[in-house]
């Protein structure tokens, strides 16, 4: 006598019931979008709660009806494998795909189809949704801070001079290779200061002088990262080595620096720099501020640097230095020709993450008054015609930092995978 | 001669150029106090402070000095890390645990979840938080409870506050509770290791959590009342909840933001734990005939916290770091209240500084010499 199994399908009736399970699904989809993007609730004439949770029982019954092993077809195979191994793991698909169907409709309409563009004062934002002139209104200053309106092609200038500068590694002839450390050490980040000095600020070749003050926006953060980029690198290598030098005096010094700067936060450096540090320099020696807070954020970074790479010259073995020191090497050519080499290909994703924090860490330069991407915000958020924006404001930055941090994580995946050397 | 020389010069010259620097910058300091006319020293902690803290967990007022500032700062830093700290673990451990889900849709979201959060400055999440979602909540007197006797408003999270009567009694008894929990634990473990047998430990050290406690609310004269915030009008336009605690929104964003972003690294610590313990361990606990919840308890866990606890700890320290950031949004912690507000009144930039950063080196310090100390005890001893 064959048994009635109600929920449990086996191989005999799997059309059956992955047809009616497969319906359950859908019914309980459809419900769940109708209330959602057409404010319809087909399940009205239930009572109270169980309207609610209706689709999640149908649901959940339909992908239970659904739920066989090795049924012999492939797509039902996957789709069990990877959604509805079993009770749990098919509620909690429910509930996912539940709430991404529940916020679509609001967060979309609010950015996008109740949202405005156009017009270029707050009274253009009549509507319920994102006011985006806001963004577009200021976009120049969340850029480029105050910088002169007419003056912004310098900065755009030599940010690609420095872009292009930076390729020029890539198209060296083969015979300048080895001078490629030193190029990168030491002549670009002079030219780039140079370029950067000259073009930015200005004051001579004809070019009007604009004071640090006024530079702001997304392109300080560039400038202050990239600085701190080049310069924390080296001097962060300087004392991954001097940490595991065999002179106790350099070891010493090398591990209180390091976890030094790695015991306090950056927040507390900027303050240093900004009102301890004018204390320390000689009386009618002026440093501009954003000279210090580039001081003191590549001295802070480049503790973290330091362990990162010393990470690297430990899981080096042995056997590579008893190498070297056997062919006669003496420490720096042993460090410089087979030891770093190896290393700093271990420790690129560490790098990349010590620059991505690094990145994520220079909007911290607003508690010292230098107006970047966020200090630009909290100013134009205080702007008496323009008040009641601070999301769409947050919002934009978000996602400007969003995609260059994941851009720098993503190309620092692929420096990864191009220079794995298998061991 | 040669190699003497090789070994020392350096070492000399490493410490002529720390001592040149020093040297250097003190000389200017001193120069330039002198001309200012500021004297150098940590008098100012035993004057009056004359300025109000906003949220302070001890009784703080203007009269207080200087020192009972920083403790307030102090205190109020370590609470947001606290709570930040919890609630980044629960979630970060979630997370990591539905990344390797074998659910598609779970697996995404989680990766999505961390790659979202974790690729936004921490900064600019806490403003989101403080300027923009919490300041879209209803005024007092429009907001609706939430579980019945709390209220979110946009001027903070009400909550109500537990009156003890004895609560020291109580304290003893929970304490108490804790210690047989310790004293049963090592005695199963000597009685596992020994003779092989097992005994229960949660279960009675759940019941015994519960019912030590119990026994000082019926016979040791404890109890516990609960002062539910009410609504209260100040003026025509103005409501205020009184009663209760108050949680200001400033605290709110603060643990948001941090948990949200720090969760996200612990979640890859997590993560990075588990898949850390080889596939083998799992096989060979299962063929020795443990039960899936004993190769959990016995195999699993104890070798992956083994890799997850050292890089958690960072992550925690990272926080805690990290919540200076509360200055932003002028939530009086250690750097506002000292390093923001002190240093203002004094002008004492070298002493508050320092004093400062030598506070939260201080807790770094310690925290990772523990860790040292406990990384060297749950060391693998090879053969």
């Amino acid at each position: 006598m064959q048994t009635i199994n109600f929920l449990k399908p086996n191989r005999d009736n799997i059309k059956n019931y992955s047809i009616i399970g497969s319906f359950l699904v859908l019914v309980s989809l459809i419900d769940v979008i109708s209330n959602a993007f057409l404010k319809i609730n087909l399940t009205s004439f239930l009572p109270g709660s169980l309207t609610t949770l209706f689709p999640l029982i149908i649901g959940l019954i339909g992908l239970n009806m659904m739920r066989i092993d090795y049924s012999g077809n492939k797509k039902l195979d996957l789709l069990n494998k990877n959604i509805n191994t079993n009770n749990f793991n098919a509620l909690l698909t429910l509930l996912i795909l539940f709430s991404i169907i529940k916020a679509l409709p609001q967060s979309l309409s609010w950015m996008i189809f109740d949202a405005t563009i156009s017009g270029d004062s707050k009274d253009a934002c009549t509507g319920t949704g994102a006011c985006w002139t806001y963004i577009k209104v200021w976009f120049r200053r969340f850029m480029y801070g105050m910088y002169p309106n007419e003056f912004h092609w310098r900065i755009n200038t030599a940010f690609i001079l420095v872009i292009a500068l930076g390729f020029v590694g890539y198209f060296m002839k083969e015979n300048l290779k080895k001078y490629l450390a030193l190029y990168y050490v030491i002549i670009y980040p002079v030219i780039a200061y140079l370029v950067i000095y000259y073009l930015i600020s200005g004051g001579s070749f004809g070019l009007q002088w604009v004071e640090t003050g006024a530079w702001g926006g997304l392109s300080l953060t560039f400038i202050v990262s990239f600085f701190c980029l080049i310069f924390c690198f080296p001097l962060g290598m300087i004392f991954a080595l001097g940490r595991r030098s065999n002179l106790p005096a350099i070891k010493y010094i090398s591990i209180c620096y390091i976890e030094f700067w790695r015991g306090v936060p950056l927040i507390t450096v900027l303050f240093m720099s900004s009102v301890m540090f004018p204390m320390f320099l000689p009386e009618d020696f002026f440093m501009d501020k954003l000279v210090r807070v580039i001081i003191a954020i590549t001295l802070f970074e480049a503790a973290y640097c330091a362990e990162v790479i010393r990470g690297g010259l430990q899981s080096l073995p042995r056997g590579q230095y008893d190498a070297a020191k056997s062919l006669g090497m003496g420490y720096w050519k042993m460090h410089i020709f087979v030891i770093l080499p190896q290393a700093l290909k271990l420790v690129i994703p560490g790098i990349a993450n010590t620059f991505l924090a690094l990145v994520k860490d220079t909007p911290l330069i607003f508690v010292v008054g230098l107006a970047e991407l966020a200090g630009m915000l909290a100013l134009a958020k205080t702007n008496p015609k323009w008040l009641g924006f601070a999301m769409e404001g947050y919002i934009f930055a978000s996602i400007v930092f969003w995609i260059i941090c994941y851009a720098m994580s993503k190309y620092s995946y692929n420096l990864e995978a191009k220079y794995k050397t298998e061991r | 001669m040669n190699n003497i020389i090789k070994k020392y010069i350096p070492q000399i010259l490493a410490i002529l150029f720390v001592v040149l620097i020093f040297g250097f910058l003190t000389l200017n300091a001193q120069t330039n106090m002198d001309n200012r006319g500021i004297d150098f020293g940590f008098g100012f902690l035993s004057q009056e402070s004359s300025f109000d803290v906003q949220f302070s967990l001890i009784e703080y007022s203007g009269s207080d000095s200087y020192a009972r500032a920083f403790l307030v700062g102090l205190l109020n830093t370590l609470l947001v890390s606290f709570i930040s700290i919890i609630f980044c673990t629960i979630l970060g451990v979630i997370i990591g645990v539905a990344r390797l889900s074998s659910n598609y849709l779970i697996k995404n979201s989680a990766a999505w979840y961390v790659e979202f959060f974790r690729n936004i400055p921490l900064l600019l999440q806490i403003f989101f938080w403080y300027y923009a979602a919490l300041r879209a909540l209803p005024m007092p007197e429009k907001a609706n409870a939430w579980f019945g006797v709390t209220y979110m408003t946009v001027k903070g999270y009400y909550i109500p506050a537990m009156v003890w009567e004895n609560l020291n009694v109580f304290l003893y008894c929970a304490l108490a509770a804790i210690i047989s929990i310790i004293v049963l634990r090592n005695y199963a473990n000597k009685l596992r290791d020994t003779q092989g047998k097992q005994i229960p430990v949660l279960l009675y050290s759940v019941a015994l959590l519960i019912v030590l406690p119990l026994l000082s609310f019926l016979f040791g004269g404890v109890s516990l009342g609960f002062e539910i915030p009410e609504l209260k009008k100040l003026s025509k336009i103005s409501y205020i909840y009184e009663g209760g605690i108050s949680l200001p929104p400033e605290l709110i964003a603060l643990v948001l933001a941090l948990s949200l972003y720090t969760s996200t690294f612990v979640a890859e610590c997590v993560r990075a734990g588990i898949e850390g313990v080889s596939k083998g361990q799992k096989e060979a606990a299962a063929s020795v005939g443990l039960t899936p919840n004993q190769v959990l308890k016995l195999v699993i866990m104890p070798q992956a916290l083994r890799i997850i606890i050292p890089p958690t700890t960072n992550q925690y320290l990272n926080l805690t770091k990290n919540s200076s950031l509360a200055a932003a949004i002028a939530y009086p912690d250690l750097v506002l209240v000292f390093a923001g507000t002190a240093l203002m009144q004094t002008g004492k930039a070298i002493e508050i500084v320092s004093i400062t950063m030598l506070t939260y080196l201080t807790i770094s310090l310690t925290i990772a010499a523990i860790m040292n100390w406990y990384n060297k005890k749950i060391e693998i001893k090879e053969k």
